[in-house]
This record gives C-alpha cells, structure tokens and sequence, in this order.
C-alpha cells in the first residue's frame, strides 16, 4: 500500500488550499527553472527511465511519446496539447486534479512543452467541467501573475503561453486527433493515421497530446527522481495511479495508489468494501466503461495494472473501477453502456456508426430477453467485425463491454432468453 | 520509386502513393466507396480494408496508409475478406432494399460491391434509419436514406466546386449530410455530385426513373456549351438523349461537366426545326427541301458575290464552317464573320486568340492575372482547374472587372483597361507579383474583345504578358478564353472578312442582299436590313429563325460526326449519337447539297474527303485531341496598339449561365434554373 511520503496528489481531496500558495507549500513550482536548465534530452531521458506509462487508457510510455516530437524546431512551431476532455464513465481523476491541485497540471505543461520545444499549450477541457474551467483559469491567472509561466517562465529563459479551451460536450473529442479537430474549430471527429501528431497535429504542426494525469505527475518525477517513481509499482507497471472506485462500495472515492495493488485490497482498504461483503460482488469494470468486465472470481486475485489486466483480457484503461454487485441486472448495464457509444459515435467511419447502433438494438433486446439463442453468437460477430476496423478505439470501446460480458455472463444472457420465451408460451397457453 | 508487393506482384509506385494506388498498379481491385482520384482522402467508408505484413495484425485502410519500402500487401485473405464483408453488411444495415425504383440500380458502387464482397445474407432484424430528403434545387435529387456517408459530397463542394455548401450535420447513426439551412446548390458544377455518390442518394432530377443504364447506346461526343470542349457521353435511348455524362480527359476536364452541359439536353427535343421553312407573303411556310434550295438559288440568281455574306454561329462544327466557307468563296463573296458578339481579333497569329498555357498549364502557372473574365461563368471546369490549383497555395490570383466570387481568393485590382497599363508601368503593386512569378499566366476573357477598343485590350494584354515574363522559351502564359465552341475553329478556318470583305456590322447594316446565318442566333436580328434575304440554317427556332426568310434545317451537335477546336486550339472530334429529327440533316451536307443545286459543287462528297481539306487548311485539324504546347518565341504583339484603351469598364460577363445559346433557352431545366438562381438575384437587387 502506497505510503503517504510517495504521494504525488497530495490534496486530491481538496481540503487545503488549491491556490498558487498553497501548491507552492506542497512542494509545487519549486526550482522549475533547474528542472528546465537540465535540457530537454535530460528530461525526456528522465522521464523514459521512470516507466511513466499514459494515464489517458492506452498506456503508451509517456518520455517515448514525448521523444517522437523533431528535436529541431523547424518552420512550424511545436505544441503540447493537454486532453482535460474526461468523459469516460466513471471516471473522475482528472477534474479533482484540476478542482485541487492545477498548479501540479500547469508546472507539468511548461516542463513538458519546455522538453518538447512548444512554447504554446493548450488544455482542451470537457465542455461540462464549466467550474472546472474556471478554477483552472483562475490557476492560470496566478501562474501568469506570478511569472511562473509567461514570458521567460519561472526566470528559465523559456517563453511559454498556456490556454485553457472548453470543447462542448462531446465523448469523441477526448480521442487525441478528434480534440485537435475540435480545437481548431472543427467537428470533432478522428483524423486517420499516420501520419501521427507529432509530425502532422494541431494546425499542421508537431503535437502531442497527453492525458492530464500524465502532465501533472511529470514535475514530482523529476524533482524525485526516476527511480522513485519506477521503484514504486510492478515491472513495466511504475508509479502510483489515480483509481476512481465507483458503484456498489459503501465508500465511493478516488485514491492514488501504486499500480500493481490487488483490486481486493484497492475496494475493501479504500472504498470501504463491496456493499454486502466481498461476497456479494458480481463483476468489476476495472478500468472505465470501454474495458470488459470481471466476473468475480477473477476479482478475487487480479492485480491492478495494465499487464495484468490484459493479461486478463480486460485493461487498466483509466483505472475507473466500477464495481457491480449481485443487485445489477448486468445486461442492462451494458446495454446502457452500448447506448452511451451509440450515442457519441461521431459517425465518420462505417463500422462505428452502422455497428453501434445495431449492438445497441441487440443489447436492448437482450435485456428483456426477446431474442433468440443465436444472436448472442451474431451479437458477438458484430462486435469482432466494428473491433479493429474503425479509425479511432471508440469501435472498440463499444464492442468491449460487450464481449465481456458475452464471455462471463453468457449464461445469464441464455437465462433470460428462455425466460422470455417460456413467458411466451405460458402466455399463449391461457 | 517505391516498391511494393501485391499479392504477390512486384510494383514501383512514386513515392507517396497510398497502398490502395499500389494495388491498382497492381493490377489489383479494391472496392471502395470514399476514395475517389480527385478528392481528400476521407478514410471513412473501411471498405478498402488491406492486410500489410510486418504491421500490427489487423486489415488497414488502404486509401489512408502510404507505402513504403519494400512493404508486402495482400488483399484476399481470409482477414481481408471478412473485414470486407462486416464492412459491407454495416453498410447495407441501414441502406434501403430499394433497388428496384433507384435510378443509380445498375450503376451503382454499393449494388456493384455487394454481390462482389458481400454476404449473401441479411442478419440485421432491426428498424432502418430513414433520412427526411433535402432539397438541393432543381437539378439534383436527394433520397438521403441511401445515404452512406462517404462524404465524397462534401468534400466536391468544398475542394472542386468551391462553394462549401454541402456538410454533415448531427454525429453518429443520426449524422445527415445536407446543406443545413435548406437551400438550392449554387455552384455551376452541382451535376457532378451524382456522379460521384457511389449511391442513389444523390441522383439527376430531369432524368429521374427515365431509363436504366443499360438501356442507353452510349455515345463519345465533345460538349459544345463552351469553348472548354469538355469530353462527353450521350447517353440515348432510340431517338432521344436522356442524358450526358462526362468522360475522363485528364487534359481538359478531368471528370467534370458543367451544369449546362449535362442538363440542357431537353432543349434538344424542343423548338427543333425539323423541316424546311420558306416565307412566303410575309409568313413562313412549310416547304420541301427543292422549294427551299429553289428559293434561295432564285434570289442568288445574278446577285454578286459582294452583295452575299454569312454568319456562323457559336455552336457550330468546324466540318459545316469550312462547307460554307467554301460556298462563299464559290460565290464569290469575302463577307464571312464568326464572331456575333463583335469581338475584335488578330488571326496573323494563333496565339493570339487560343488558350496558350494549356488547361493542364494552370496547375504549373504560380500567379494568375484574369482580365474581364469571369471563369467560373464562362467555363465552370476551366474555373475548377484553377480551384485546383488555388488550393495548393503560392497562387496569387488578381482580376480586372467585375467582382465576382470565383471559388478561390481573387484580388480585384481594377475595373477597366486602364489598369493594364498601371500594371505594365510597374504602379501596380501585383506588376511585381507577375514578375517574380517563374511561371505568371494571364487569362484574357473573349468579351474584353467585344467592345471598341478591343483590339487595344488584346494588344495591351499582350504587352503586359511580355513585360512581366509570361511570354518565354519555355512557357506561354498570354491566354484568350474562348466562349463559343465554335469559334477557335472557325478563326483557325479564316471565317473572317477578307481582304474587301464586310463585317458582322456591315453585313447586319444592310450591305448584302443575302445573308448565310449559321446556326448564329446571338446577334441582334433587328439590325438587319428590312431588304436583306435571311438564310437560316440551324437546328433550333431561336432568334434567326424568326428572322428568316428560309429556313433549312440543320443538326445539333448530337446529331452529327463533327471536329471542334476548343480555346486550347485542341481539334476534338464527337459522334453522331442520334439522327437528326424529321428532315432535318447534317449540316455540311445540306451546304454540299446546296451547291450542287445551283451548279458549283463542293469538292467532297464524304466526311472523310471533308477532313482532308480541314486538315490542308489548318494544321489544326490534323492532330485530332492534341494540344501542343509551344513557348512563344516572337514577343511582337497583335496589331492594336496597347496605348488606346479607353476608361470605359469591363462589362460583366455571362449575365445568365443557364441560358447562353439556343438549345439551353429552349431547355425546361435551364428555365428552372434560372428561375432559381438567376431570377430571385434580379429580384433581390431591385
């Protein structure tokens, strides 16, 4: 269990003060400029070594993703775009660290600008955290005021302008390429790649797009150093995680715990256990809506991080645990589920648009149970023929839950369907 | 080059090049539905879905994916097949089974690739979307549930046709692709849209379940509404033309046809003259071929040749322009004009009326300067080739007169003349734009010509080209664009008064006794002379038919075997597709027939020995579909003097695009048109 000296978000729950003083007592803003005066190879290297994977939900070893930015600034300027856009149900982590502790999240955008060459960046911030929004302005303002960002920011020599943009309301602009789109005035929806943001992004030029979490734990890790944050965690699963437990737990939170901390223990230590005991668990969607289920017994003994839980043919996505016990009728979970990406499919490739409309249809029917026997094998084709064919993961995403659930809960499906039909008989009886 | 291989075939691509383009050079078919050669690549349809080795294992977006090195493609294997068939089936979901009353049934993409990738099968049990139709004007009909959203639509609009007015609105399933604000399509191009739609979404209003493709003779033909030659199909059923489509020519028009092109085919069933007329006691009458020559040989009987003068008009083919030429010089007479509008030309030189840089010129040019022109009117797929080339950027693109929107970013630097002679003076900031530009392109319109001073126009247009350097061994950027199908041959053919020949002017003054109008139904008939006998040969009854006094009744340009010169200077040549209505014939061989009658028959009895003597009297016509392209070696300019413009403004060109000739002012859809888009703008404005 993660130690209070390991902590990174030390007032997630806001009970200090979120402001420019209060960041600068928990340790935020200090030495920025050394930070930046080690050069931007020293810190993309430091931040390579910390394993420091992304926290957005795919994963992707952050210091790489920030080395694939050209080295040289050519013609066109370079940028860091900060997706703030946190519309994944379930998941809260990135609005408590903009609610309590922004000055982590703008110290993280200069040094990460800072090593990628950006003098400019952008925090596209879902259109419904309107207080949010504010809070971080308002953070903005002070780090402008105090010179901590701004012309020659923190006294380094580096020139740095951050805005904060609010999208309006839209699932699919949180997908990287879909927010630049948006961010540049455009509808939302996904670019094809390659060629990826860091050569062709935001207006053309090189961007990256990072996850809030990833930013705003980036300056703790290198004031402590590489190899705190890599020793803390499993192998290739470093560092501590923002979890956001939702669902059936007496005691719904987020909490920041290391990567690699058994779901058991993560539930019963932080969230105050399943309501009804252990026991009365069903299944765990252990890492936002787009990541298949867990029955139970996997629960049992499954570690939270992203290896173990695709090796559980799950993931750890954006670590958004929600937790359903033996009360949830989990057909009609998903298929709530199925409607939301039905719902935010931006309808741009034909897999996404067509299929989740049509998993959408089946899964409602699957609630009720008037289907037939079959077309939980048809429902599972479909999944398989919008997983991988679209050009962003939202296909994915859609299909997901519902493979999970198809390949836990198949007989819970078979149940209800001879349930409807027995109801049909028995009917046609009288 | 790059290479690639394709299911097993070993191919060099140009670096670049996407898989899909690789495949094909592969000889290999990938269906597609949003991929098209002349749009933004949209990624969207996954029908093209390939399978790359050493790439993560799942099928690729072929259209999307560029290639490289080395890089081993396979588009049949079980992965691709699958992919293609869940692909297909998504599609077909929510696509209405309505094949049978569809007019896209038999030329249909999704029809097409669904018996060749589909399944055989249909496992979707729930409701079909169903998509209220939009209006798009009179031209384009909307079933919007067939919609697939390729977006193919939207990216014509905003890439080819320049007007962004198509979009999609709503997202996912609820996505509908429309022009928000309901309204109809303004651009000239608007036909083209339901070439593109890879289904019945987007289909012609006019011929709206009036024939399936495969009842239709398809027919290669030049189009002749205006002087681009745009390449053509008739597409006809028995002795009807339903429609026409364009044909690829990369040269002149890619793929695209202007509205007027494609729709005005229903003014060829109307107003047709399809007998000979004879007026007789003031009225005209019906008549028989021999009453009609008869009359014309009596009033021919003992007049001389300088009291007899004729007129071709703008539609008119070059095989009759030389038969009448011909006729006229049997008869003694010089008084011969092409040019109804009156323009004002130097024929000592080709380039001083052709269009010099080539149609394909415009995408090298890299500064345009277009003096009282307005492209996007006067030739809408000569305006998208520069729409082309605008949207690659670094085209500086100026124009003297009439402020129009051209599609593209244009700076009006002027209304009149006299700025040409700002700019060849270097006191006009875009003088430098031209002169820095390696290769500047100047795109003269043919009625700045048409005015008093249009010799001095040309002459200062000239000069203006040699003085910023678009005039050099290696590129011509002076340009007349033509507007009149006709008119490049017959200057090529010396339609034109001769030595102590009359002009169009002279000729309508009342100066000849007899008056030849070919097919010229654009000039002012009220001016000709209460004595003057008026000869009418042409195919519709227009304004010079009125005026006639016999009338003989010709072909359009449907009808005929016919050679036409578009501006380029490109000889082009159509087929007949139908017969001519009732007894009206060719016209070359009523002109041949005619001399005959009256004892000096033309020396040719076929269309073959016709073409020789159009290849002896103009080089022109002997390299049939090319267009050469020469540098200009001899900067001396044509013989105004570029000094005399006068301050008189140039005049907007093409008040009404949709009816510019004979057979679009007889066209129902034409007159729709108008009532659409050119009436309420009248309207508006008073």
């Amino acid at each position: 269990m993660l130690t209070d000296k390991d902590r990174i978000f030390t007032n997630l729950y806001g009970m200090h003060d979120a402001g420019l003083a209060g960041a600068r007592a928990r340790g935020d803003w200090d030495g920025t400029a050394a930070i930046l005066a080690r050069g931007r190879d020293a810190i993309i290297d430091e931040m390579k070594a910390s394993g420091l994977r992304g926290r957005g939900g795919a994963g992707f070893p952050t210091g790489l993703k920030w080395s694939f930015m050209p080295k040289d600034i050519g013609e066109r300027p370079h940028y860091l775009v900060v997706n703030a856009d946190e519309s994944e149900p379930g998941t809260c982590k990135d609005r408590d660290i903009i609610r309590h502790d922004p000055h982590k999240l703008i110290e993280g955008c200069l040094i990460a600008s800072f090593a990628m060459g950006a003098h400019a960046c952008y925090i596209y911030i879902r259109g419904e955290f309107a207080n949010e929004a504010k809070r971080l302005q308002a953070a903005v303002d002070e780090a402008y005021a105090a010179g901590l960002i701004g012309k020659n920011a923190s006294g380094s020599g580096w020139d740095f302008d951050l805005y904060v943009h609010r999208g309006a309301g839209a699932y699919i602009c949180g997908e990287e390429t879909a927010l630049i789109e948006s961010l540049e005035g455009k509808k939302g929806m996904p670019r094809l790649k390659p060629p990826f943001p860091a050569a062709v992004g935001l207006y053309g030029c090189p961007t990256t797009v990072n996850n809030v979490e990833s930013i705003a734990v980036a300056p703790t890790i290198l004031r402590r150093g590489a190899s705190w944050f890599s020793g803390l965690g499993r192998p290739n699963n470093a560092g501590t995680k923002l979890f956001c437990i939702s669902g059936h737990v007496n005691k719904p939170c987020n909490v920041e715990e290391e990567l690699g901390i058994p779901l058991r223990e993560l539930i019963e230590k932080h969230a105050g256990g399943v309501r009804g005991g252990w026991d009365n668990l069903l299944a765990v969607i252990p890492g936002g809506s787009s990541v298949p289920m867990l029955p139970k017994v996997i629960c049992d003994d499954v570690l939270m991080d992203f290896d173990s839980l695709r090796a559980q043919r799950s993931g750890l996505g954006t670590a958004a645990v929600i937790v359903m016990d033996k009360s949830t009728d989990l057909i009609k979970a998903i298929a709530r589920l199925s409607q939301f990406y039905k719902h935010e499919s931006c309808g741009q490739c034909t897999p996404c648009r067509e299929g989740t409309g049509w998993m959408m249809r089946m899964m409602n029917r699957m609630v009720a149970g008037r289907a037939e026997l079959a077309e939980i094998d048809l429902l599972e084709r479909v999944t398989k023929q919008v997983e991988g064919h679209t050009i962003c993961a939202l296909g994915d995403a859609a299909a997901w839950p519902i493979q999970g659930l198809i390949r836990h809960f198949r007989p819970l499906m078979e149940e209800r369907i001879a349930a409807h039909k027995s109801r049909g008989v028995a009917m046609a009886a009288e | 080059m790059v290479k690639v291989v394709v299911d097993g075939i070993e191919v060099d691509v140009p670096p670049g090049s996407n898989v899909l383009q690789a495949c094909e050079a592969a000889g290999k078919e990938v269906p597609r539905f949003c991929y098209h050669e002349r749009l933004s690549v949209a990624g969207n349809c996954r029908m093209c879905l390939v399978e790359i080795e050493k790439a993560p294992p799942k099928p690729f977006a072929s259209c999307a994916y560029p290639v490289n090195e080395g890089m081993v493609v396979h588009t049949d294997t079980k992965m691709v097949r699958d992919a293609r068939r869940g692909v297909m089936e998504f599609l077909l979901i929510n696509h209405p089974l309505d094949c049978p009353i569809c007019d896209q049934g038999g030329e249909c993409d999704l029809q097409d690739q669904a018996v060749g990738y589909g399944s055989d099968v249909s496992r979707y049990e729930e409701n079909k979307r169903a998509v209220k139709d939009k209006y798009l004007g009179p031209l384009v009909k909307t079933v919007m549930t067939r919609c697939i959203h390729c977006t193919r639509c939207i990216r014509f609009s905003a890439e080819i046709a320049g007007t962004s007015e198509m979009g999609a609105t709503a997202r996912g399933e609820t996505m509908e692709v429309g022009t928000y604000v309901e309204k109809a399509l303004t651009s000239e191009l608007s036909g083209n849209l339901i070439d593109i739609c890879p289904v019945g979404a987007l289909t012609s209003k006019p011929y709206a379940f009036v024939a399936r493709p495969w009842e239709l003779k398809k027919t290669d033909s030049i189009d002749v509404f205006d002087a681009l030659g745009a390449n053509i199909r008739i597409d006809a059923r028995g002795p009807e033309v339903l429609r026409v489509l364009p044909r690829v020519n990369d040269d002149v028009n890619e793929e695209w046809l202007g509205d007027k092109s494609r729709f005005a085919i229903d003014g060829l069933k109307r107003r047709r003259l399809d007998t000979p007329w004879v007026r007789r006691n003031g009225k005209l009458e019906k008549a028989s071929w021999a009453d009609a020559f008869g009359a014309i040989a009596e009033k021919l009987h003992g007049l001389p040749g300088e009291k007899i003068g004729a007129v071709v008009g703008d539609l008119v083919d070059a095989e009759a322009i030389l038969a009448l030429k011909d006729l006229m010089g049997a008869l003694g007479s010089e008084n011969l004009d092409c040019r109804q509008d009156g323009a004002q030309v130097d024929r000592s030189r080709r380039d001083f009326y052709c269009f010099n840089s080539g149609v394909v010129g415009i995408e090298e040019a890299d500064a345009l300067l277009i003096i009282g022109s307005n492209p996007r009117r006067e030739s809408p797929v000569l305006n998208a080739r520069i729409k082309k080339r605008a949207n690659l950027g670094g085209f500086p693109v100026a124009a003297i007169g009439a402020t129009a929107d051209l599609t593209y970013p244009c700076t009006w630097i002027g209304i009149g003349p006299e700025t040409l002679t700002s700019l060849r003076t270097g006191s006009n900031a875009f003088a430098d734009v031209l002169k820095n530009a390696k290769k500047p392109m100047i795109i003269l319109g043919s009625s700045a010509l048409a005015r008093d001073d249009g010799a001095a126009v040309l002459a200062a247009a000239w000069a203006l080209a040699a003085s910023v350097g678009a005039l050099s061994q290696e590129w011509h950027g002076f340009n007349v664009l033509q507007q009149a199908a006709s008119r490049v041959g017959a200057l090529d053919l010396g339609f034109v008064p001769g030595a102590n020949g009359k002009g169009l002017g002279q000729m309508l003054g009342g100066e000849v006794d007899l008056l030849w109008l070919l097919g010229a139904d654009e000039l002012d008939t009220a001016k000709i002379g209460a004595s003057t006998f008026v000869v009418y040969q042409g195919h519709h009854g227009d304004r010079g038919a009125a005026r006639a006094d016999v009338i003989l009744p010709g072909a359009a340009y449907t009808e005929k075997n016919a050679t036409y010169v578009n501006t380029e200077g490109r000889a082009q040549r159509g087929f007949a597709a139908i017969f001519p209505p009732g007894e009206a014939r060719v016209d070359w061989r009523i002109l041949r027939a005619f001399s005959e009658q009256i004892g000096r028959t033309l020396p040719y009895n076929d269309l073959d020995q016709l073409r020789a003597h159009l290849e002896a009297a103009h080089p022109a016509f002997g390299r049939i579909d090319a267009a050469p392209r020469f540098g200009c070696s001899d900067l001396t300019g044509p013989s105004g003097n570029p000094d005399a413009v006068s301050a008189v403004k140039f005049a907007a060109t093409v008040a009404n695009y949709y009816q510019t000739d004979p057979i679009s002012r007889a066209s129902a859809t034409m007159q729709a048109c108008t009532d659409t888009y050119v009436r309420p703008v009248a309207q508006a404005a008073e």
